[in-house]
């Protein structure tokens, strides 16, 4: 094989989101403009090649593109989650764009570059493959978030999301300058070799700017401010979008960054992290407590289990690096599951996000408030439910890591988090009932079907398969 | 004779008086805007600056794409911000709270 097909070839997802999205758009530029939906099917289906172009290549460790990306099975299982939360999420928008008016065939295009962007970042292997990526993703988050134009939410959201954007960008190129200047490269494994002997006040500097503008792409505390807003303005499934594949991302690039380019100056990250880990997970427990819109209180709650997987980061081991894939994993699918639901709030063809609409649920929906109700329990971390494996592995993590403290607080913070879930659950199942939500449309019904039973039977079906796999990924870091 | 620390003081400075600009502005959201400007400025600077003392282009390559997404970067900016200026007619950063963080 020559270096260049060697090179396409283990970039083929990516090949695959960048055409097809070209494609996409001059079709939706070009074509007429009734036949937008057919747009949104065939990102579907464009994602789905993405996913299973994954599956030609599944060799060791392989650095492309002259060093500036890499192809290994950690960037494949992140790859994978980022790509199903980017499906599923288009699968949920159709019914909910077409009803809100939104239904432009701008939509997925926009979808299909921010999870290019995602691919790019998942994969950097240098702080330009970084940089590129992390636009790529965000400049096209920026204009989903802004999607409903004539929303003066929506839109507020997106100039929110903008500006801190821009900020948290602006504070990662800087540390980069640094990390560049000081470490003499810009290549994560150059960067390794030059920090082996320990860190100067330089590269001190440029760690704790990139760990910010990363911290703030993961929205974990204290560059956590944009998250609730946006959550609550954005439409519903652009909000779905930024809590699954958008956080996957981020998280990847974070572990792949501090595994790769950091070792040398462990204590000095790992202090970072345990920081910002013990901050998210309060804030995560208290904060939402007092919430009244769902979509708020889920912005609460990803800022809080971000903390959780930062508690496996933390921890430095290979276990470790492991117990994050597998929260994200979990994550994932308790996130789609419980948005799949939000999307089925609707009272009389319109749209309700409060919490006390969706009292007595279980008496006028059974199967919609089992499902809802078996995510809270497993958001909450309560056996035998996914939710409770996921916290398992980032704990263990951290106690061989000897985080004793860490995993202390961790779990208090989990606790106190158990409040707000189970408070859903007492409102769906013992208040009195509340108007009917509307008949739910059969897509987002499969994907509450699918979500929900792959969460209640996790340790049987999917569960030793995920930890099997992120097992063996996670051994691609060291 | 300008040494590597003249041109890092004078980029320090720059970012932080760009990120003062957005925490500290009151007003405007142009006004952010330029700031952000600055702040990637100022990394240019930076990365020109090693770049040159290390004999090593890497840094050059890295500021033009800065630029080129810089670019993009504002116009997205600018266009949010109309879609914006539609829906309330204000840009003043005080108007910016329907929903409270």
């Amino acid at each position: 094989m020559t270096p260049l097909s060697f090179a396409l070839a283990h970039s083929l997802p990516e090949i695959v989101l960048a055409v097809g999205a070209l494609a996409l758009l001059m079709l939706g530029a070009f074509g007429a403009g009734k036949r937008d939906w057919i747009i949104t099917e065939a990102a579907i289906v464009i994602l789905g090649v993405a996913f299973l172009s994954m599956f030609t290549q599944l060799g060791d460790k392989a650095l492309i593109w002259d060093g500036a990306f890499v192809d290994d099975s950690f960037g494949r299982f992140m790859k994978a989650l980022t790509l199903l939360g980017s499906l599923v999420t288009l699968l949920l928008s159709r019914e909910f764009m077409a009803r809100e008016g939104i239904d432009f065939f701008e939509f997925p295009v926009l979808v299909l570059l921010a999870t290019l962007g995602m691919c790019m970042l998942i994969s950097a292997q240098s702080l330009i493959a970084l940089y590129l990526g992390l636009e790529l993703m965000s400049l096209a988050l920026y204009v989903i978030a802004a999607f409903h134009r004539d929303n003066v939410r929506a839109s507020e959201a997106g100039l929110k999301y903008f500006v801190l954007g821009a900020l948290s960008s602006g504070m990662l190129l800087y540390g980069s300058s640094l990390l560049y200047g000081f470490a003499g490269t810009v290549n994560f494994a150059g960067i390794a070799v030059a920090l082996q002997g320990g860190a100067s006040i330089g590269v001190v500097f440029g760690l704790v700017f990139v760990m910010a503008g990363l911290a703030f792409k993961m929205s974990v505390v204290p560059f956590h401010m944009w998250t609730p807003d946006v959550y609550e303005g954005a439409p519903t499934p652009v909000t779905a979008f930024f809590a699954t594949a958008a956080k996957v991302a981020a998280v990847a690039i974070t572990v792949r960054i501090v595994m790769s380019a950091f070792p040398g100056i462990k204590p000095q990250w790992q202090q970072i992290v345990v920081f910002i880990s013990i901050l998210s997970m309060a804030l995560g427990a208290f904060a939402a407590i007092g919430q009244t819109n769902i979509k708020r209180l889920m912005a609460y709650s990803s800022i809080g289990h971000m903390g959780f997987a930062l508690v496996g980061l933390a921890s430095g081991v290979e276990q470790g690096v492991s117990g994050v894939m597998i929260y994200m994993a979990i994550y994932v699918a308790m996130t789609l599951g419980t948005f799949a639901a939000i999307l089925s709030m609707r009272i009389g063809d319109r749209y309700v996000e409060n919490i006390g609409d969706l009292a007595g649920l279980a008496r006028t929906n059974g199967f919609m408030a089992f499902v809802l109700a078996m995510m809270m329990f497993s958001l909450a971390g309560i056996p035998p439910l996914a939710g409770f494996f996921a916290k398992w592995y980032v704990f263990l993590a951290a106690i061989n890591g000897n985080l004793y403290g860490l995993a202390v607080i961790g779990m208090l913070a989990s606790t106190v988090a158990a409040f707000y879930y189970l408070r859903i659950v007492k409102i769906m199942y013992f208040d009195e009932p509340a108007r009917p939500f509307d008949r739910v449309n059969p897509e987002v019904t499969a994907v509450m079907a699918v979500m929900g039973l792959l969460v209640l039977i996790f340790a049987f079906f999917p569960g030793p398969l995920v930890v099997e796999s992120a097992t063996a990924a996670a051994k691609s870091l060291f | 004779m300008i040494e590597l620390n003249h041109y890092l003081t004078v980029a320090a400075l720059l970012f932080t008086l760009g990120v003062c600009g957005i925490i500290l502005n009151r007003k405007n959201i142009i006004i952010i805007l330029m700031s952000v400007e600055l702040i990637l400025l100022s990394v240019n600077i930076n990365l020109v600056a090693f770049s040159s003392f290390l004999g090593d282009l890497t840094g050059q390559v890295f500021s033009l794409f800065i630029l080129t997404v810089a670019a993009a970067e504002a116009a997205i900016g600018l266009a949010i911000l109309v879609t914006y200026f539609r829906n309330r007619g204000s840009i003043a950063v005080e108007d910016i709270n329907l929903m409270k963080g």
